[in-house]
């Protein structure tokens, strides 16, 4: 029997690591009832040797799936193992791994089996048992199936922390060409649905505590890079409409891994677009940390992210006009938007220069990349050396300093092997 | 030059700084602890006994300057053990004591910036053992675990374990420091048993009879999960670094 759970593990996680949303924060459950775990900032237990954060027991309930989406390795055509966790059993295992500090909670998926509600309601047990009959206050991650009734939602919300749906595809008609059989207003209906009810009832708890805490940690959605031929301003303008319109927590980027010889899609083998996955998150920062938009980051003129600077640095050397900056005057905002100096380090700059001016040695110590930043900042009376130099100069010198694991990516040359 | 020696406890180290007050010495001093000291001729030696009035004194002095955040990270940077540490945390007090204002966010002194580093590297150690902790289940019910952390930081994590695990027994037992945390269901208590590898391995510690499988199941989770052609190296090592490996369940036999 224990080899059996044994081997439906390893399916059943196999098939789940696609999904590469890890994050256990956002949430603030208490352990009030003397019960079992809590949950706060988030903890990564291990990283997997592609150095990839494991917080969370993340499985699928069964790879069953009714569906046949192109991208997905549990699609209905796949010639792959199947199996299926009981409730009890993924319950058991949530426990167990989280009494010996493994993890910090579970993210259950699942593939489509019969019918949306009776998948969900599947899901919604697990969530349910594990709240009330093992007074369990760690953390949960359920996936939203498409099509299920707003009933179960309600439900599940009521029991996860954090709730959600991929679009899988940036664009409508990646989706219809790689997943026939999924409408793309299947996916949204239930985020605008859960915003909505999020929204009031954080409302609500505002005048009483007595209200029950419903997913507090939002929503996040993912989205497949790499398999369909979408621009990154295209995925960014969807990052967008998802921060700003359904207030997602977090979307997430997924550089897709080869799983199919479907000739709609990159071929077994072919390198999984790691560096542009960077890049993508690189830019979804400075939208949410750094107070970037969409079109400063990119723009239909230029609608894809430099592969050799990231995205901050081609910004800056785009808008050299505004620089250098003074660190010891500048106001945070900028200070913020200068390459080499991070959210951290703009903080400590702005404490400091209350009781001193900066100097070159004070701004290393602090610990930003001065051999970045030096190009666009001034401090005390020592001008900045290098006003004359144009993008382009800056450029070649940050580029040929800098030694990256990506660089085999940036030769135009086609590798064959 | 005079020098000051300890025993190494953070109320002594106060009590330290109350006597380089006291005695009002501006001349070259340091703070030693007599674990490490050894003795010379050139210097004017003082012997502390910690003492809890003067170790109060001189902490409710930098409280009335500092803020929490701030006195939080003198105790951490001290938690760090770092050689002589203990006089760039008595730089830092001597700059707190001399200034009207608050002088914890000028990072352009090289001591106070050293105090706030240290103690940054502190908090991720604690971090990395609310991460690294990996209990095992004995057949008394008793979840146990081994830890060798960089810096002294089980008095750290004591409350996120307790909060936690508020209905189960545990310790967490550092095998470096020699000393332990033990949580009896009410309480934590500060243990000092040896409670080592060998014993474990000799079969002095019995184990629940489901622990050796929920391990392997662990084991696999954690390989199943990974993705092989995004394989990285380097990642996986700097955010696991090789030397917890020793005790944690999913990497030991790597090594």
């Amino acid at each position: 029997m224990w080899e059996r759970i044994t081997e439906k593990l390893s399916i059943l996680a196999d098939a789940a690591k696609y999904d590469v949303s890890c994050a256990s924060s956002g949430s603030n459950r208490k352990n009030s009832n003397k019960g079992l775990g809590n949950t706060g900032n988030g903890i990564c237990h291990a990283y997997t040797e592609d150095g990839r954060c494991v917080s969370l027991l993340k499985i699928l309930l069964t790879n069953h799936c009714i569906y046949d989406c192109a991208y997905c390795v549990s699609r209905k055509s796949n010639d792959v193992k199947r199996a299926a966790f009981t409730v009890q059993e993924v319950v058991d295992l949530t426990i167990n791994f989280y009494r010996r500090n493994y993890i910090e909670g579970l993210f259950l998926s699942s593939g489509i089996f019969s019918n949306a509600d009776y998948t969900m309601e599947r899901l919604v047990l697990v969530a349910k048992k594990l709240r009330t009959e093992h007074r369990f206050n760690g953390y949960i991650h359920l996936k939203t199936i498409p099509g299920a009734s707003n009933d179960l939602l309600e439900q599940a919300a009521l029991y996860a922390d954090r709730l959600s749906v991929n679009v899988e595809m940036p664009t409508e008609q990646s989706l219809k060409l790689l997943a026939p059989d999924k409408k793309r207003q299947d996916m949204l209906n239930p985020m605008t649905y859960l915003k909505n009810s999020i929204q009031a009832r954080h409302e609500e708890r505002k005048t009483s505590k007595k209200v029950p805490v419903y997913a507090p940690a939002g929503q996040s959605t993912q989205m497949v890079i790499g398999a369909t031929p979408e621009t990154d301003l295209q995925i960014l303008l969807m990052s967008h409409f998802f921060y700003q319109k359904m207030q997602m927590r977090r979307v997430y980027y997924s550089g897709y891994v080869p799983v199919s010889n479907d000739n709609r899609l990159p071929s077994i083998g072919t390198p999984v677009p790691l560096l542009r996955e960077n890049r993508l998150y690189q830019a979804d920062w400075l939208l949410r940390f750094y107070g970037f938009t969409v079109n400063e980051i990119v723009s239909p003129h230029q609608p894809l992210l430099d592969a050799d600077i990231d995205p901050k640095l081609a910004w800056a050397l785009r808008n050299l006009h505004l620089f250098p900056v003074d660190v010891n005057k500048a106001d945070l905002f900028l200070l913020k938007r200068v390459p080499g100096i991070g959210i951290q380090s703009a903080n400590k700059i702005y404490a400091a220069r209350k009781y001193a001016l900066l100097n070159e040695q004070h701004l290393v110590k602090i610990g930003i990349a001065y051999n970045k930043a030096k190009y666009f900042i001034t401090h005390g009376v020592n001008n900045n050396n290098y006003k004359e130099l144009t993008a382009m100069q800056i450029k070649d010198r940050l580029v040929n300093q800098a030694v990256s694991k990506y660089k085999p990516n940036f030769s135009p040359q086609m590798k064959l092997f | 030059m005079h020098t000051f020696i300890y025993n190494g406890s953070f109320e002594g180290w106060l009590t330290a700084v109350f006597e380089i007050y006291e005695y009002n010495i501006n001349e070259e001093v340091v703070i030693v602890k007599d674990a490490i000291y050894q003795p010379s001729l050139l210097t004017q030696e003082h012997i502390v006994t910690p003492d809890d009035t003067k170790a109060k004194r001189v902490w409710n002095g930098l409280k009335q300057k500092l803020s929490p955040r701030a006195l939080e990270t003198l105790y951490h940077s001290f938690l760090s053990e770092d050689k002589g540490i203990e006089n760039q945390m008595l730089q830092y007090a001597r700059l707190v004591f001399s200034n009207k204002l608050t002088i914890e966010h000028n990072f352009s002194n090289s001591a106070i910036l050293k105090i706030t580093q240290t103690a940054q590297k502190v908090r991720r150690e604690r971090h990395r053992m609310t991460a690294f902790v990996r209990f095992q289940l004995t057949s008394d019910g008793l979840y146990y675990a081994l830890v060798e952390p960089d810096f002294n930081v089980l008095p750290l994590i004591i409350k996120h374990f307790k909060d936690r695990y508020a209905d189960q027994r545990w310790l967490i037992y550092d095998n470096y420091r020699k000393y332990g945390i033990y949580y009896n269901l009410q309480t934590v208590e500060i243990v000092e048993i040896a409670f080592t590898e060998s014993n474990a391995s000799s079969g002095a510690i019995l184990y629940d009879e489901k622990e050796a499988l929920y391990q392997q199941l662990w084991q696999q989770y954690f390989s199943s999960v990974n993705i092989k052609a995004r394989k990285n190296t380097k990642l996986h090592i700097q955010h696991m670094p090789v030397r917890y490996w020793k005790y944690l369940t999913e990497k030991r036999d790597f090594m």
